[in-house]
């Protein structure tokens, strides 16, 4: 059971996704970006970073490499798909989310601790908390204001994952900050788990993200 | 045939441009008062296709996978068919 890691040139979180994934119990492998065969992986975390110095648009260059046809393969078969902060972005032009993380209301990079509440906690990410939780994990962005233009449709399929529960820091719709596809097997997720998985960090909260994706498996 | 492209993309009506709200706010700083400041990228290169049409319909494959996010920005395309005659009169 290994869950694959995908690197581009520009990705900055890849090894503390390792970490986390080691320390909620699974086994992880990092994949370089043109590998299109993703057979082997149980489940793939696209983390965050500035994939392609960000050119043209935060992720937009990332998600014309061949390691994304590996991915859709990876959705088809129902397997767990976990984009965090450049990732979330990444899977917004993809298009596996209805929507888009673009520069945030006031264009500045923030990094700081954000209360996050769990709208939907039916995906295998969220099942660990209640629906309504209330959970620490913070962010780091400047592009991660979220858009839609199906706003409605998303609210009918309990596609709102995450929302921030205090101030919103970016002038995302509705403060929402995590995403999933229909079935709930994909979640784009701005704020970072791997950067809550222990107390001594401020919070474990985000531990629990990777072993609900390790618990699907 | 070879084609000078340009690519304008810009954010679609109504979407927050936080970049140019910005800019309006640094200018109104050095004292000019100015509205409805947009910013848009241009991107430009050369392209070889068979005709105008070819080239119009390959750059706007093109927009729709990569230079631009349709949900977000509209785009214009701009082709001019590249002068390749030396300019001495000879074919």
């Amino acid at each position: 059971m290994a869950i694959g890691i995908i690197r581009f040139p520009g990705t900055n979180c890849d090894r503390d996704v390792y970490k986390a994934i080691e320390l909620a119990g699974g086994e992880a492998e990092y994949i370089w970006w043109n590998n299109e065969d993703l057979t082997d992986y149980d489940g793939i975390v696209i983390p965050g970073g500035f994939s392609y110095g960000d050119y043209l648009r935060a992720g937009a260059i990332a998600s014309n490499t061949p390691v994304v046809e590996g991915v859709k393969a990876l959705v088809k078969e129902e397997k767990p798909v976990l984009g965090i902060c450049n990732g979330a972005q990444i899977l917004g032009e993809i298009g596996l989310i209805p929507g888009l993380f673009i520069t945030n209301e006031v264009p500045k990079f923030n990094c700081e601790w954000s209360k996050l509440k769990v709208a939907n906690n039916k995906t295998p990410f969220t099942k660990n908390f209640e629906k309504g939780q209330v959970i620490d994990i913070p962010i780091a962005h400047a592009e991660g204001r979220f858009y839609t233009q199906d706003i409605d449709l998303m609210k009918d399929q309990d596609q709102i994952v995450l929302q921030f529960a205090e101030e919103n820091p970016n002038g995302s719709m509705e403060a929402i900050t995590g995403v999933c596809d229909e079935s709930g097997l994909v979640l784009a997720m701005m704020p970072h788990p791997e950067r809550a998985t222990t107390k001594l960090l401020g919070s474990d909260n985000g531990l629990e993200f990777f072993k609900g994706m390790l618990d699907s498996i | 045939m070879m084609y000078d492209i340009e690519v304008k993309v810009s954010l679609k009506p109504g979407m927050l441009n936080p970049e140019a709200t910005t800019i309006q706010r640094s200018l109104a700083l050095l004292g000019y008062e100015v509205k409805g400041t947009k910013t848009k990228e241009i991107i430009t290169f050369v392209l070889e296709a068979d005709s105008e049409d070819d080239a119009r319909e390959k750059v706007d494959d093109m927009c729709q996978k990569l230079l631009c996010n349709p949900i977000i920005h509209n785009y214009t395309i701009n082709i001019i068919k590249m002068d390749m005659t030396c300019g001495c009169g000879c074919e």
